[in-house]
């Protein structure tokens, strides 16, 4: 019998009020544990914890899209916003800035935030991410036919990764700087970067909601969404094209966090049925409230140390898929 | 016998893919208000045949005209209008509610960026009821039987209200309660002046049709009425003389004519 399910109303509004909340108590843990009395650390709260906190969230919420859009596109319920090339394309984009710092004799200071906004590798990140992704539907001849575009995404991942080792084999002072931007955290974010991934969202998710249907109408199956008058080649590049912009922005920003562009859509479809059009909203808000609870444990777990919010989002969602694994088999 | 002018001809159809002819100067006309099977051996061309009139693949040779104007050059939402499709099953799949997926037969009409109006809201009430899936309409397109799963494709394909419909296999895997169910919706079609195209694996199924398309090696070998010898022989004959096709008579107090069975031969 079909589970009695809560309406998408109601789950947004839950998201919603978890956003609030995990926003409150962003704002409010610092490494030295927890306190309301924000006026004490205004400078703190307003330049650190804040931006931090909506830059994870809005992340978040690309991602979660992406993965909707991906799932979607794909008709395939393990497709992630990653598989078309830009992660290995952000992480070439970012490896050949600090070779090319390296080369140049310019000593990058990792562990300022500054110095990596300096150097351009927010830049090289994003410009790699797209160019990963064009590079795929350039192999793949478009996007006409799903199948090959995942193949050329695998390709261009092989490929572009395989660069990337070249150049780190001679200036291989730049593995460790890739490894710091690229393992996934909140910790580089600031306004200028909450800034970006706002416009990124306020762009992309409109026009996602906008051609929905053409996601809902494939779930019949290619053919017979072509038979019902929609125009494949066209809403397929749009999207891919928005996927990789929402991927691209979040990489750029907090690199590479897995799993919750995989799982947030995953979460939404358990909580309600719902048409791709409140599918994508409603992951977009779940993604955010994903990474925004993730980055609060990361920094308060072993506080005043922090765990890199990708390495505890990979555990967490891991795990999850794990125990989805089990679920379908019992 | 119709005076209306048909509503899809099809002339001279002819498929390639590499070296092999799928379809071969295949000639057909589907008129409004009846019902036509097509039947033939796996490989036939049924399928692709079904996809050209649907217009979802360009034949290399010949032309498929819809109401009077050539399929090929129609803008696809028009297309689509006029051409309502159902693919053989396994393909649809998901967690859309039924009520959804039936919704998307109103694409057509809405466009992609429109949203149901009454009319749209009421053609899917209607294509829910006309194949008894309102029951099941909230639950998930993967949650359903075999049965509940076809009826709410089919419904989808009703949603459209196109006046020409093609059916590929839609009673494949089913039940007889649920091919029955199937052949009423068929019925219900052909009474409001569609014209209906399915194609079929279960010979007495498709003796039921109005009119029957046999199939072969991507030629048509034969077509004409259930009742016509010529017709028989070219079933019998196209599946190797494996089945024979007998009458049975009208059951007593009807007037219907006598019903067809093909049975496996001795």
């Amino acid at each position: 019998m079909a589970p009695a399910r809560p309406t998408a109303t109601v789950l947004a509004m839950l998201l919603a009020a978890a956003t609030a909340a995990l926003l409150l108590a962003g704002l409010s843990a610092g490494s030295e544990g927890w306190s309301l009395a924000w006026s004490e650390a205004w400078t703190l709260v307003r330049d650190i914890r804040a931006p931090r906190s909506a830059g994870a969230w809005l992340a978040g919420a690309l991602l979660g899209l992406a993965g909707a859009i991906a799932q979607g596109l794909f008709r395939n319920p393990l497709a992630d916003p990653y598989l078309l090339g830009s992660a290995a394309g952000a992480g070439l984009g970012v490896v050949l800035v600090l070779a090319a710092g390296g080369a140049a004799g310019a000593s990058i200071g990792l562990a300022t935030a500054s110095a990596l906004l300096q150097a351009g590798l927010v830049g090289a990140a994003f410009a790699g991410a797209l160019g990963g992704v064009a590079l795929t539907l350039l192999l793949a001849g478009g996007a006409a036919r799903p199948m090959s575009l995942l193949l050329c995404g695998v390709v261009v991942g092989v490929l572009l990764g395989a660069v990337s080792e070249l150049v780190l084999l001679v200036s291989p002072d730049a593995l460790r700087g890739k490894q710091v931007f690229l393992l996934g955290t909140t910790g580089f974010l600031g306004w200028d970067g909450v800034g970006v991934l706002a416009a990124v969202l306020a762009l992309a998710l409109p026009i996602a909601l906008r051609v929905s249907r053409a996601l809902d109408a494939l779930v019949l199956g290619e053919a017979s969404a072509a038979s019902l008058g929609v125009p494949l080649a066209q809403v397929r590049l749009l999207l891919v094209s928005l996927m990789a912009l929402a991927t691209g922005a979040a990489v750029a920003q907090v690199g590479l966090i897995a799993f919750v562009g995989l799982v947030a859509p995953h979460l939404v479809r358990r909580c309600v049925t719902v048409a791709h059009g409140p599918l994508l909203a409603l992951s977009a808000l779940t993604g955010g409230v994903l990474l925004l609870a993730g980055d609060l444990a990361a920094r308060s777990v072993i506080a005043p140390q922090e765990l890199p919010v990708g390495v505890l989002t990979a555990v967490l969602g891991g795990l999850y898929l794990l125990l989805l694994l089990r679920r379908s088999r019992g | 016998m119709s005076t209306n002018a048909p509503a899809m001809v099809a002339t001279g159809i002819g498929v390639t893919l590499g070296a092999a002819t799928v379809l071969d100067d295949v000639s057909i006309e589907l008129q409004p208000g009846r019902w036509t099977a097509i039947v033939g051996p796996n490989g036939a061309g049924k399928s692709t045949l079904l996809s050209v009139l649907a217009g979802l693949r360009r034949p290399d040779r010949g032309q498929v005209q819809v109401g009077g104007m050539h399929l090929a050059t129609l803008p696809a939402r028009e297309r689509a209008r006029q051409v309502a499709w159902l693919a053989q099953q396994g393909e649809a799949d998901g967690d859309l509610a039924v009520r959804a997926i039936v919704g998307l037969g109103r694409l057509p009409h809405q466009g992609l960026f429109g949203s149901p109006d009454a009319r749209d809201l009421r053609a899917v009430e209607l294509a829910l009821e006309a194949t008894g899936s309102t029951a099941f309409a909230h639950r998930r397109l993967g949650e359903l039987s075999g049965g509940e799963r076809q009826r709410a494709l089919l419904a989808r394909v009703l949603a459209v209200q196109a006046p020409v419909v093609l059916l590929d296999e839609p009673t494949t895997h089913l039940d007889p309660p649920h091919q029955r169910a199937v052949l009423c919706c068929i019925s219900g079609l052909v009474r409001q002046q569609a014209a209906v195209a399915a194609v079929l694996h279960d010979l007495t199924l498709a003796l039921a049709a109005d009119q029957l398309v046999v199939m072969a090696r991507g030629r048509v070998q034969a077509s004409g009425t259930p009742g016509d010898p010529a017709v028989h022989a070219a079933i019998e004959a196209v599946f190797e003389q494996a089945i024979v096709i007998r009458s049975i008579e009208a059951d007593a107090g009807t007037d219907a004519g006598p019903r067809w069975v093909a049975l496996p031969s001795r």
